[in-house]
Formats: structure tokens, C-alpha cells, sequence
């Protein structure tokens, strides 16, 4: 795997490179060249600096192209910028590539970058996605955000139409890796200006990515065709992508069996072994940048037993997490002893001092504890454990209550829809709460941010200033890994959640279809990438 | 009649106003927000899509605008989850879909229902009779989520006859099997309705009296004892209607066909202000409309209705 720290030096190397859908010796190509996928939701928007959510996401990958994109296996390659380079890892410069146009012929220049990031940092645009701007450091971007600074003071630049600079507030070696996410695509000014939030409608679109919007009926299907403007167009093999949505999973299944899709991702729980047993050529797990985890209240609502790190170490050893993802997931999930995924590029997972020890030792070891902290079946704590609703957030949650029952805890299960659990968790209404996270990109720090006093989605309010001065100081670090194993080993110490499991990806894919970008982690699919080949 | 029409559509008027005011507080009363997110929106964000969406008005205010707006511009504004779409966008496309399959499943379920029923009595307690109420407590006992995965294992699965789902601009296909899992539950009604009701009319004094006079037992039907036994069926159909055409979340969540029930429990749970308000104004106006075009249906059966 690459470090992300060598891909500065390696960038400008890659001036040549792999757009191309590359046949397999063997294969000849299938006649009919039409990819249909089925997904759960129709997604909330396809302009890349407003979206949110994953399917949005897939969809605007196809139709966009940012400065870097990413190959099969995860790895930042150069896509609408030819190379970079950088001296002190704080101020970039990306050299674009002259031949890429928009899907309406006008060419792709700096000043469309510079617009689009601009445009996501506005507050005026409103975009939910805002802070990732922020998140990227470049120069200004919070006081923008904050709408304490105007727009056209963010630090990045069209030096000319091929050239555009980027200025950070701190080193950040992994910024090449970040231009790959929908946020930062570049937008056609003229479009947006002409039809405001109507410009994303199929009529008025224009794109910069291997295919265009044809048509949508929500709730039902997008269509998305090959976009003969692209600059790598003759190298991209499939010709039309039809994008269903199909809210129910097992109908969703029996239509994927009954060859409607080519692809269904999100399978239904625990139906994996059955199908992996059945279908072995076309089921298939890969690893998620995503980690689940059981998140404690700080604050003064939670229950004051969990200011005490023996009760919080004997919740997490009475959690057996073998059991939750042979019995109850089934989905080939890893067990988790630290937050940050085990498949995360450049990572080196940390030894956690508990997770060697037998179950039945560990179990005993968390009654001692919480007789320790004065807690036990004579004298028992009620915690009130949340969880959005799902069957398999309650099967779990069933799960743990029952494991923590010899502790002498007695669990409250609630559970809430979507929206009103953010505000509830989000306000620390609860003693422990349900949580997950998804790396917004290859790299640790995107996991490990999220326990630093000051982060978003820090629910449980956790807050350790050697946490956060590590994690500032891994920025700079020459091998931030470092600072990772120390933090990681500072969660396990205070015990700052209760990590569960690494989530898997778990799909079905036809097996005409060719170079799925099975190791790569984010799940990041480029549909200019793939072929059908001809059935045998 | 015409003065009961005026005065009934009159009377909508506050109806749907009521409505409006009711949906409008249990929406605000509900927890959780439209642009809630786990990281939480930059504050300077959320206050620029609170002004957007005009929630940082007064609720007198939000109400009045929404209000003013249907009625000068036929204006239901935006949907706050979709960001291209407007609820008019949403219902202009989604509405169609669920009328042709809610009307086909209609036609289906009234024509096979009444016809069921109606030989059920007519044959009492023969061989015929207890199929027809075998069949229709068996549909009645199989609800629409039950029915749909049988029906797509069988017939897309299994057989390889039709599509499992989608829409496609509602070609024949794509109709068959979202009509006959909206319409099995509604025929079953029907067929019950009517015949208990038709019973009931062919054990009435005025029929046997036609029976004493000597009328040929087709006149007895069709002329004196099937219009008074259609009245409870009449009466069940107007809000049945309603309930086909207004979409079944079921049926767009199982079939993907795009059509607008989906979005009643979508846009709750989205709290998608917008399109919640613009479903439940059209759906409480196709329920008042339907209500009363039962009720003169009623009158033009029945001659012992006056208004």
C-alpha cells in the first residue's frame, strides 16, 4: 500500500496514466455495454459542492472529474490535474491537463477550481458539506465558512488556465488525496449562474466527467450516458449506466437474482453466508473504511458511574465482539479493539492491551472492575443505550444489554428515526450511544479527529488535550503514525468509547463485469473503469 | 343539488385550511430538523438555509406565506430535502403514476370484487358461494407487503414474465403487478361488502313482494335489488378511490415505480416540510372531492336521498 506522505514525490512521475477501462487478455467485450446498479435511496442532490450522502456521491464520481481521482485499489492517481508538486507540503501547485473540456466543449481551466471551491465555502451557497473545505486547511476557508471572510479570499489560485495553487494554514501531506472528493469538482460558472439550483436537471447540466445526466425520475431511476466530450472518451467501455432505487433490500435481491442488476450493494442482514455458499462468484466482502462503536456521555446528563474509567473499561471487556459479527452480522466485519479502520492506507493497527485476552478472563476481570468502582449486581447502574432505528442496530444493542447484565447493569434500549436521533445524541440525551463513522479520506486522521474536543460529531464530548495536541501535532509529523499508536492507545487506556466492529462492504456484482475496484477501501467506483465481458 | 354542491365545496374551504394550520404544528412539534446532519452544518450554513427555506420567520408568518403562495401561484414551494425539486416538480411526476396504477387497481378491484359478491349471494351457500368467499378472505388475509415479494418471486423470479419493479413511463409491463398487489386487498372488501349487502336486499320485504307479483328473477335483480345493494359498496369505494390514486408507500417501496405514497412516510422521516405539506393538501382535497361525489352518487341511486 502506498503511504500517502510518498505520494508527493511519486505525483509528478505520474503523468502517464491508467484512464483506460484495461481489457483482460482473454475477454472479449460484451455486446451490450449498460451497467445497472440498484441502490437504496434516490440521492438528495448531484451538485458536487452540496452533496452529503454516498449515492449522490457515486453519482456525481461519474459525472465530474476532480483534480485527482482514485484507481482500484484505492490509490490517488492524477485525473483532471497532470501532476503536482510541493515543497513544504503547505503550498501545492497543480498543473492541469489542456485537453479536458466540459461536457458542453468549453475547456476546464484553473479558474472553474477556483470557482467551485470558492462556491462550497460560501455560506451563501448553503452547502451542508462546507466544512470540508475547512477540513482541507486551505488558507481562509474557515473564516469563510464561518462568514467572518469573503469567498475570494480563499487560498487558491488560477495562476494561469493550466495552473492552480493552493495555499494551506498547515502542512497537510495527504492534500492531493482530499481533491478526489465531490466537494472539491470543479463547476461550470455560466451553468450555475443561468439556472441556479435548477442547473443539476438533466436539460441543463454540464459535467467535466466520463458521462452525462440523460434523465431522472425520482424514486425510480437516473440515467447516465457516455459523454463524447470527456478527454479519455475512446478508453471508456461502458456506454450507458442506469442507476434503480429500491428502498426494500430483499426486493432488491430477488430482482438482482432475477438478473435486472448488475450490482446491489447494502444486502440484506445476515443473508451474506447463505448467498457467499449459493453465489460464490458473485458475493463478495471488502473491507469499509467505516468503524462502529459504542459512544459514552462525558457530560454531566450522562450517568456518573461512566465518569469512571473502570466502569467504562468493564462495559467494553464484557463485549464480546466475536459474537456480534458471527452471530448477529455475519458479513465477514472484523472485531474492533481500536477506533481507527484496519484497512486505512498507511496505517499500522496498534496492540490493544485487551483484545488478546480470553472472553471468559475478560469477563471476569470487568465484574472485578466494576466491583472496583463500587458497582455490581448488589448495588446496579441503569444506562440508557440509544440507537437509530434499524434491525440490526437493535439486534446488537439486544446483544450487549444481555452481556452487560452480570456487570449488574440494567440497559434502557430507545430507539429513534434518523433525524431526531442527530438532535438527541447530538444534545448527549443519552448514557451511551450508537455511533459509526466513515473515513472521509485514506487516511487515519480522518477517524482519529473525531475524538478531539472540538469535532462535530464528537457526541459523547470526550475531550483530552494530549489527544489534541497529538493530533495537531500529527500534521507536521515526518511519520504520523506515531502519533496515531499513542492516541489509539490513549482511547483503550481511558477507555473513550467502546469500539465494536470494522465494517465490510457486502455486494453482489455480476460476473460478466470486469475490474471492480474491489481494494478500495472508500468504496470509491469509477464506472469508466470497468467492462462487461462477453459470457463464455 | 346543485346549492348542496356549492355549499359542500364552500365548506372544503376551511376544511383544507384546518388542515393546513393542524400539519403545520405537528410538523414543528416533531424533533429533529430537515438539514440535521451527524457533523452538524457550519452555523453561518444553517442560518443561510433557514432563510432559504423561510424558517427563520415567525410560524404565523411561514404559515401565511405557504398559505398565500398555493393560492396566487398554485405554489406548494420547495422540497427541502431534494435540492432540484420543487413539490410541484415531485407531484407533477409522481402523481401520474400512482393515478394509473391506484385507477387500474380500482377498475380491478371494483369489477371482480362486485361481480364476487354479487354471485356469492346470489348463489348463497353453494359451491360457488364458498369459493367466492374463500378467495376473498384469502386476499384479504394476504396484505400488500406479503403479497408483493410473492408476487416478484413468481412472476420476475421465478417465471421470468415481468419486471420486478421500475416504471419506465408506465408501460403495460411495469403496470401488472404493482395493479394486482394494490387491487387483491381492496377486491376482497368489495366482494364482502356486496354481498353481505346484496343478501341483506334479497331478504327484504320490497323484493319479496316483486317475487309474489311474479317477476322473472332477472328483472328482480337487475332492476330492484342491485342498485340499493350497491349503496354500501358506493360508500366504501369513494375513500377507497382515494387511498388507490394517492399511491400505497408499499407498493412504491416494494415496485420502485416512482409514485408519490412513497413520500408520505419518506418525507416525515426526512422531515421534508415541503413535500409533507404538499402531500397531505392534495390528499385531503382529492378526499373531499371524493367524499362528495359519493354523496351524489347517493342520490342519484337512491331516490329516497334528498339534499
Amino acid at each position: 500500500m502506498i503511504r500517502l506522505t510518498a505520494l508527493t514525490a511519486v505525483a509528478s512521475l505520474l503523468t502517464t496514466t491508467a484512464f483506460a477501462a484495461d481489457i483482460q487478455p482473454g475477454d472479449t467485450l460484451a455486446e451490450d455495454q449498460t451497467f445497472k446498479l440498484s441502490v437504496l435511496d434516490q440521492y438528495k442532490t448531484i451538485d458536487p459542492q452540496l452533496i452529503e450522502e454516498t449515492i449522490g456521491n457515486h453519482i456525481a464520481r461519474q459525472l465530474f472529474e476532480g483534480l485527482t481521482r482514485q484507481d482500484a485499489d484505492g490509490n490517488v492517481i492524477p485525473a483532471v490535474a497532470t501532476g503536482w508538486t510541493t515543497e513544504d507540503n503547505q503550498t501545492w501547485t497543480f498543473t492541469l491537463r489542456d485537453d479536458a473540456t466540459w461536457s458542453n466543449g468549453d475547456p476546464v481551466t484553473a479558474q472553474d477550481f477556483v470557482y467551485a471551491w470558492q462556491r462550497a465555502a460560501d455560506p451563501n451557497t448553503a452547502s451542508p458539506y462546507a466544512w470540508y473545505v475547512e477540513l482541507t486547511s486551505i488558507e481562509n476557508a474557515a473564516e469563510i465558512v464561518a462568514g467572518e471572510a469573503d469567498p475570494t479570499t480563499l487560498g487558491v489560485t488560477a495562476v494561469d488556465d493550466q495552473t492552480l495553487q493552493v495555499t494551506l494554514t498547515q502542512p497537510l501531506p495527504f492534500f492531493p488525496a482530499m481533491t478526489t472528493y465531490s466537494t472539491l469538482f470543479p463547476a461550470h460558472r455560466a451553468t450555475i449562474e443561468e439556472f441556479g439550483n435548477d442547473w443539476t436537471k438533466p436539460e441543463n447540466m454540464v459535467g467535466n466527467g466520463a458521462y452525462m445526466l440523460d434523465a431522472v425520475s425520482v424514486n425510480e431511476v437516473t440515467r447516465l450516458v457516455k459523454n463524447p466530450n470527456y478527454h479519455s472518451a475512446e478508453d471508456v467501455v461502458i456506454e450507458e449506466i442506469e442507476v434503480f432505487v429500491v428502498n426494500d433490500r430483499n426486493q432488491s435481491l430477488t430482482r438482482y437474482q432475477a438478473g435486472e442488476f448488475d450490482m446491489m450493494d447494502d444486502l440484506p442482514a445476515g443473508t451474506y453466508p447463505a448467498l457467499e455458499a449459493e453465489f460464490p462468484d458473485e458475493t463478495h466482502s471488502t473491507p469499509r473504511l467505516c468503524s462502529y462503536y459504542y459512544a459514552f456521555n462525558f457530560t454531566d446528563s450522562g450517568n456518573e458511574a461512566l465518569q469512571d474509567v473502570n466502569v467504562r473499561k468493564a462495559l467494553s471487556y464484557a463485549v464480546n465482539r466475536e459474537v456480534i459479527v458471527d452471530q448477529v452480522l455475519k458479513g465477514g466485519q472484523s472485531p474492533a479493539y481500536n477506533f481507527t479502520h484496519e484497512a486505512t492506507a498507511g496505517f499500522e493497527m496498534p496492540e490493544i492491551y485487551y483484545s488478546d485476552i480470553a472472553y471468559n478472563d475478560r469477563m471476569e476481570q470487568a465484574k472485578e472492575l466494576m466491583a472496583e468502582a463500587g458497582y455490581g449486581p448488589d448495588n446496579p447502574i441503569e444506562l440508557n443505550l440509544i440507537y437509530n432505528t434499524s434491525d440490526s442496530h437493535r439486534a446488537i444493542a439486544t446483544v450487549i444489554s444481555q452481556m452487560w447484565k452480570p456487570l449488574g447493569v440494567n440497559t434502557v434500549l430507545s430507539n429513534y428515526e434518523w433525524q431526531s436521533y442527530i438532535d438527541i445524541r447530538g444534545e448527549q440525551n443519552f448514557d451511551v450511544a450508537r455511533s459509526a463513522w466513515c473515513g472521509d479520506y485514506n487516511e487515519a486522521s480522518t477517524f482519529l479527529d473525531l475524538v478531539t474536543t472540538t469535532h462535530g460529531a464528537n457526541d459523547g464530548k470526550y475531550s483530552n488535550a494530549e489527544v489534541d495536541q497529538l493530533m495537531a501535532d500529527s500534521r507536521t509529523m515526518e511519520d504520523p503514525n506515531v502519533a496515531y499508536t499513542q492516541v489509539e492507545q490513549i482511547l483503550a487506556d481511558e477507555m473513550a468509547i467502546i469500539p465494536i466492529y470494522h465494517y465490510t462492504q457486502n455486494f453482489m456484482l455480476d460476473p460478466t463485469i470486469r475490474n471492480w475496484p474491489m481494494n478500495n477501501v472508500e468504496n470509491n467506483w469509477y464506472i469508466q473503469d470497468i467492462y462487461r465481458a462477453a459470457a463464455e | 343539488m346543485i346549492a348542496f354542491v356549492f355549499r359542500r365545496l364552500l365548506v372544503a374551504i376551511p376544511v383544507l385550511l384546518l388542515l393546513v394550520v393542524l400539519t403545520f404544528v405537528l410538523m414543528y412539534a416533531a424533533p429533529g430538523s430537515p438539514f440535521a446532519t451527524e457533523r452538524g452544518v457550519p452555523p453561518a450554513v444553517l442560518q443561510n438555509l433557514e432563510r432559504e427555506y423561510g424558517l427563520d420567520q415567525p410560524f404565523i408568518v411561514q404559515i401565511w406565506t405557504y398559505i398565500t403562495n398555493i393560492v396566487t401561484d398554485f405554489n406548494f414551494g420547495p422540497s427541502f430535502v431534494y435540492r432540484d425539486q420543487d413539490v410541484n416538480d415531485l407531484i407533477a411526476q409522481g402523481f401520474p403514476v400512482t393515478l394509473t396504477y391506484g385507477t387500474w387497481a380500482f377498475v380491478l378491484a371494483t369489477l371482480v370484487g362486485g361481480s364476487l359478491g354479487i354471485i356469492a349471494a346470489l348463489r348463497h351457500n353453494t359451491w360457488l358461494d364458498y369459493l367466492a368467499v374463500g378467495v376473498s378472505v384469502g386476499a384479504q388475509v394476504l396484505p400488500n407487503f406479503v403479497l408483493a415479494p410473492i408476487l416478484v418471486l413468481i412472476f420476475t423470479l421465478w417465471l421470468g414474465w415481468l419486471p420486478g419493479g421500475g416504471w419506465q413511463g408506465g408501460q403495460w409491463q411495469f403496470v401488472i403487478l404493482p395493479v394486482i398487489a394494490l387491487g387483491t386487498s381492496f377486491m376482497a372488501s368489495i366482494a364482502r361488502i356486496a354481498r353481505a349487502s346484496m343478501l341483506e336486499v334479497l331478504s327484504s320485504n320490497f323484493i319479496r313482494t316483486a317475487r309474489a307479483k311474479g317477476l322473472p328473477q332477472r328483472t328482480i335483480i337487475l332492476r330492484h335489488a342491485l342498485k340499493p345493494a350497491l349503496l354500501p359498496v358506493i360508500s366504501y369505494l369513494g375513500p377507497a378511490f382515494v387511498g388507490m390514486i394517492t399511491g400505497s408507500v408499499v407498493i412504491d417501496i416494494y415496485f420502485s415505480t416512482g409514485g408519490i405514497g412513497q413520500f408520505f412516510v419518506a418525507s416525515a422521516l426526512a422531515r421534508d416540510y415541503g413535500v409533507m405539506m404538499g402531500i397531505t393538501v392534495l390528499l385531503g382535497a382529492l378526499t373531499i372531492l371524493f367524499n362528495l361525489l359519493v354523496d351524489v352518487a347517493y342520490a342519484w341511486i337512491d331516490p329516497k336521498i334528498r339534499y
